[in-house]
């Protein structure tokens, strides 16, 4: 029996890397949402340039679920011979094997319960084409074209999306419709109509459609970062770029051509954050992104921000560790580097958006929060958000926001004698009164080192003078927990002793999850973390369930063990629910832990089967 | 408070400056090095020409790594903000305080441990930067602040104080610095104050990267006989290629030389270096020969100091940036933030 499904599928292209499949893959996944259906596509994919396999997986899903779904896919684009038998293998019984039918393969390269559906596409593109290059970037758009026929994409959509694309390029537009159409009339020609299709429907709304570090970048705008300083590395790299081409469009004066930001790239990490921690002493925003190899250079830096009490933003886009690691692969593996980086008694705030519209929300509040509380603040991204496309709501900016400077005394304040002690708390919030360079010419300056200084910044090595200020650090700390955004509950339908909390990309695969497990009848309350330090909320929730589940993408359980450690939880009551292969969590890994531990067979986690 | 008003004396050395502030008032805390340390006599050369330059101590900030020569910044310009970093990292730090605010004066101080070593890759990358910076590195060939281990300065064949005999080669922060790109690079001792003073006006005067490589004896751990950076060593073999007079914009030129014996460069904002020759052929603005003239001399084993290259019109980073006028950490909510209808529109192109 061959799948049916409307609206309702799991897509998956297997190309050669550098085989210019990703524009071609990218389109089709578009062509879905301009029908109205929600997609979540995801590319799986190896650090080299060329030559290695690739995938790009399409989840659509007109119930809205943007998570990886789990199990085999529907519909597998076979398209690269080097990872044909993993792909085959990878197709659910009685779902859709497509592939490039030029060159004959052996039956015992096919599975018989599946359905093949073969087209001659080398041997199409050979026949309209000369040129190498063309040849291959062709066929990739002939697939899109067979494909859209096949599952009913509308040919109008594809069209405009074409045009989108090329703009005033004329001659591609033509090229790139000819070879849809080449693709279709094949299709059409040659195979028979498939039991996957897609329908017109309106569960797109005004959502769009973006990659989080695209999203962090422009929140990076609107937060009013004028200071980038950064080193290339995966996949936190698209942040910086994005970042630059933001500022070209939207920060460069219009009369002068100047630009209002300053984008340096670093000689390395512990430059880039200098620089960051210099222009932050210095008043201007500043951020760097990278990734956990680079926050391991950072340590030091990350350190004295915390001591000297200096704003910095560090975007950190999580792979899977260490550098010759899975670079490509997606983790978050480095919440406790992030929390508790440095030497010395340090922790600093967190940020855990859960998709690129709050990568954006986050990335503008989190030079507020730096501004704010004095110190480093962490937005934890990973590959999986950063790097991938995905569907959410729409940015939002309310125009009478202020950007929030904390507290910083002006001219004003010390000319009319305020009192003016770098770390004297004189507020109760922990959170003490600084100066920009420059800014009064008799009254103000002070000399900014790590600790082994006073209230007034004079230098002293009394233990209790360093006491007193770390205890106001402490204090510090507590006021940011009113500053952290409070987390998203998500009440099962039913009251219930179990709860689930997770934070940051896991969340689809988690909702999805919950309502997979509610309709086994097991009923979980989930709660979304969106930062660290944990609000109260976050504790009471603990505190009212029996047993609360932590998801999350790492082996040892980091989001627990912070909540162990800075809530001082009973361990026996945090289930760890752990999928750390590099891809994504799925909802059917999620639901099929839970249930398992809900009936009580086993303790120790498994982790999620890799692929 | 954090700033201390010292008492005013009606002494007649504390004359007021231009701006009305006394030398006192550009002094910084008592220092807390050891008595005779080079680096105070170079803390007091920063006193001396910020005071003669007429600066406004609050438009100057001070930043530093760490190490003896980089707590000096403690010590002078006490009305100035300062930053005692991270080890090796002040150029970074520097770098980024440049970025935010492009208007104020950097002079960033640090050792040869701090510079040479651990922070040779920033000291490289924020030359070839043009920083508009005075990067003053305090060179005294050891590590004071960690009691004695050579740096990489020594140079081969220089014992310690224990007598163990350097064989590393030494790394020559002039000559990387000049082929890094800085556009003002001399060097000096802080044992000639009369040399030191107008080249760190110059220094402060000239826009983009300026270096000063100041030899700067460790009395405590290196200035003992077999070292290359004692006090005698130094007086010994310090060959000056010329003698600088400094000449602030719009002064009025009063002596007069005969042709051959000086050269003038007028640098960017107006001021004036007058070069009173010593070496005869030696020409501070042709880049390969000064390279090569500072080779031939220490080959020699001789000190090659003064101001040893300027580029007058050099560029800084915020040129090669294309950075608005204004300091980038004063532009407001509206020259920062494109509103809602630049959002939507952006919105739209992602559906
Ligand atoms: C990361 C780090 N490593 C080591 C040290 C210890 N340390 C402090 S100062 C110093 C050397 C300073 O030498 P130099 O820069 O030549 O300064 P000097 O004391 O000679 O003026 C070292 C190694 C440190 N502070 N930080
Ligand atoms: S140890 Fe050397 S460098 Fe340090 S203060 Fe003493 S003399 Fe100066
Ligand atoms: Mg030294």
């Amino acid at each position: 029996m061959s799948l049916a499904a409307v609206n309702d599928f799991v897509v998956k292209f297997a190309n050669v890397n550098g085989s210019g499949s990703a524009s071609a893959n990218g389109m089709f996944a578009k062509s879905i949402l301009r029908m109205g259906v929600p997609v979540a596509a995801r590319n799986i994919f190896p650090s080299n340039i060329q030559g290695l396999p690739t995938w790009y997986e399409v989840r659509v899903s007109e119930a809205g679920y943007l998570g990886r779904r789990g199990g085999g896919v529907e519909l597998m684009v076979a398209m690269n011979p080097q990872t044909w038998d993993q792909d085959v293998a990878s197709i659910e019984p009685g779902g859709y094997l497509f592939y490039d039918s030029s060159k004959p393969l052996p039956p015992a390269k096919f599975r018989n319960d599946i359905e093949v559906l073969g087209l001659p596409l080398t041997a199409i593109c050979n026949a309209a084409y000369t040129d190498p290059r063309q040849r291959q970037l062709f066929k990739n758009i002939i697939y899109v074209g067979a494909l859209a026929h096949l599952i009913g994409i509308e040919e109008s959509v594809l069209e405009t999306l074409v045009r989108e694309e090329f703009g005033s390029k004329v001659a591609l537009i033509d090229s790139n419709l000819k070879a849809l159409a080449m693709g279709r009339d094949a299709a059409a020609e040659n195979l028979a109509p498939i039991g996957l299709r897609m329908r017109r429907a309106d569960k797109v709304g005004d959502r769009i459609y973006v990659e989080g570090n695209s999203a962090a970048a422009l929140g990076a705008v609107y937060g009013g970062a004028t200071v980038c300083a950064w080193y290339p590395i995966t996949p936190s790299t698209s942040l910086a770029e994005a970042f630059t081409a933001h500022c070209q469009k939207l920060r460069t004066d219009p009369k002068t051509g100047e630009a209002r930001y300053a984008v340096i790239q670093g000689e390395d990490e512990i430059a880039s954050i200098g620089i960051v921690v210099g222009a932050g002493w210095n008043g201007a925003r500043a951020f760097t992104c990278t990734s956990g190899p680079g926050v391991s250079l950072m340590q030091e830096f990350v350190g004295l921000s915390y001591f000297a009490e200096i704003p910095a933003v560090i975007f950190d886009v999580q792979r899977g560790g260490p550098s010759t690691g899975m670079p490509t692969r997606t983790q978050q593996s480095d919440v406790l580097l992030a929390a508790y980086a440095s030497h010395g008694d340090t922790k600093h705030p967190l940020l855990f958006p859960e998709d690129p519209a709050e990568c954006f929300d986050f990335g503008a509040l989190a030079f507020d929060l730096a501004d704010r509380l004095q110190t480093t603040v962490f937005v934890m991204l990973d590959l999986d958000i950063g790097m991938n496309e995905w569907l959410c709501r729409p940015f939002r900016w309310d125009d009478s926001r202020k950007l929030d400077r904390g507290k910083v005394m002006t001219y004003d304040d010390l000319e009319t004698g305020k009192v003016f002690g770098r770390y004297l708390d004189v507020d109760g919030d922990g959170i003490a009164y600084r100066t920009l360079p420059g800014v009064h010419p008799e009254r103000g300056a002070y000399f900014t080192r790590g600790t082994s200084r006073d209230p007034y910044a004079r230098y002293s090595e009394e233990g209790p003078v360093y006491v007193a200020n770390m205890q106001r650090l402490l204090k510090k700390f507590e006021t940011a927990k009113t500053l952290i955004p409070a987390p998203v509950a998500r009440p099962a339908k039913r009251r219930t002793p179990h709860g689930a909390v997770y934070f940051g990309s896991t969340t689809p695969a988690m909702h999805e999850a919950l309502d997979l497990l509610e309709a086994q009848g097991v009923h979980v309350d989930g709660l979304r973390v969106r930062g660290f330090p944990f609000n109260d909320e976050v504790m009471a929730f603990i505190e009212a369930h029996e047993t609360v589940f932590v998801v999350e993408q790492n082996r040892d359980a980091q989001l627990r063990t912070l909540i162990m450690v800075e809530g001082g939880v009973d361990p026996a009551k945090l289930v760890p629910v752990l999928g750390y292969d590099g891809s994504p969590i799925t909802a059917r890994f999620i639901t099929d832990e839970i249930s398992r531990r809900m009936q009580g067979s086993s303790v120790t986690p498994t982790p999620q089967a890799a692929e | 408070m954090t700033y201390i008003t010292k008492p005013r004396l009606h002494h007649p050395l504390l004359q007021p400056n231009a701006l009305g502030f006394t030398r006192r008032d550009y002094e910084g805390k008592v220092s807390t090095l050891c008595a005779g340390c080079g680096h105070d006599s170079i803390s007091a050369a920063i006193i001396q020409a910020a005071y003669e330059l007429d600066l406004p101590p609050h438009r100057l900030a001070k930043l530093s790594g760490i190490g003896c020569s980089s707590k000096t910044p403690d010590y002078f310009l006490g009305n100035s903000h300062g930053f005692n970093s991270v080890h090796g990292r002040m150029p970074s730090v520097l770098t980024g305080a440049n970025a935010a605010n492009r208007e104020l004066i950097y002079l960033g101080v640090s050792g040869d441990g701090d510079s040479a070593s651990i922070g040779l890759g920033q000291f490289a990358h924020s030359i070839r930067r043009s920083v508009n910076m005075t990067y003053i590195v305090e060179n005294n060939g050891v590590y004071g602040l960690t009691k004695g281990q050579f740096s990489a300065t020594s140079d081969p064949g220089s014992k310690s104080k224990r007598g163990v005999v350097n064989h590393d080669q030494s790394i020559d922060l002039v000559g990387l610095a000049l082929q890094l790109g800085a556009s003002f690079v001399a060097r000096s001792f802080s044992g000639d104050k009369a040399q030191l003073v107008p080249l760190i006006k110059a220094a402060i005067s000239h826009k983009g990267a300026s270096f000063i490589d100041v030899i700067s004896p460790c009395v405590q751990f290196n200035n003992h006989v077999g070292s290359t950076k004692s006090f005698d060593y130094v007086r010994e073999h310090n060959a000056a290629m010329n003698r600088l007079d400094f000449i602030e914009p719009r002064a009025e030129i009063t002596v007069d030389y005969a042709p051959g014996e000086v050269e003038v460069v007028k640098q960017h904002d107006g001021s004036i270096l007058r070069l009173r020759k010593v070496a005869p052929d030696y020409d501070p603005t042709d880049k390969i020969s000064a390279i090569t003239h500072l080779q031939l001399h220490q080959m020699r084993g001789e000190v090659v100091t003064g101001l040893l290259y300027v580029e007058p019109d050099a560029a800084d980073l915020h040129d090669h940036l294309h950075t608005v006028q204004t300091p980038l950490n004063q532009l407001d909510d509206a020259e920062l933030i494109p509103g809602s209808l630049a959002l939507d529109a952006i919105n739209d192109s992602l559906r």
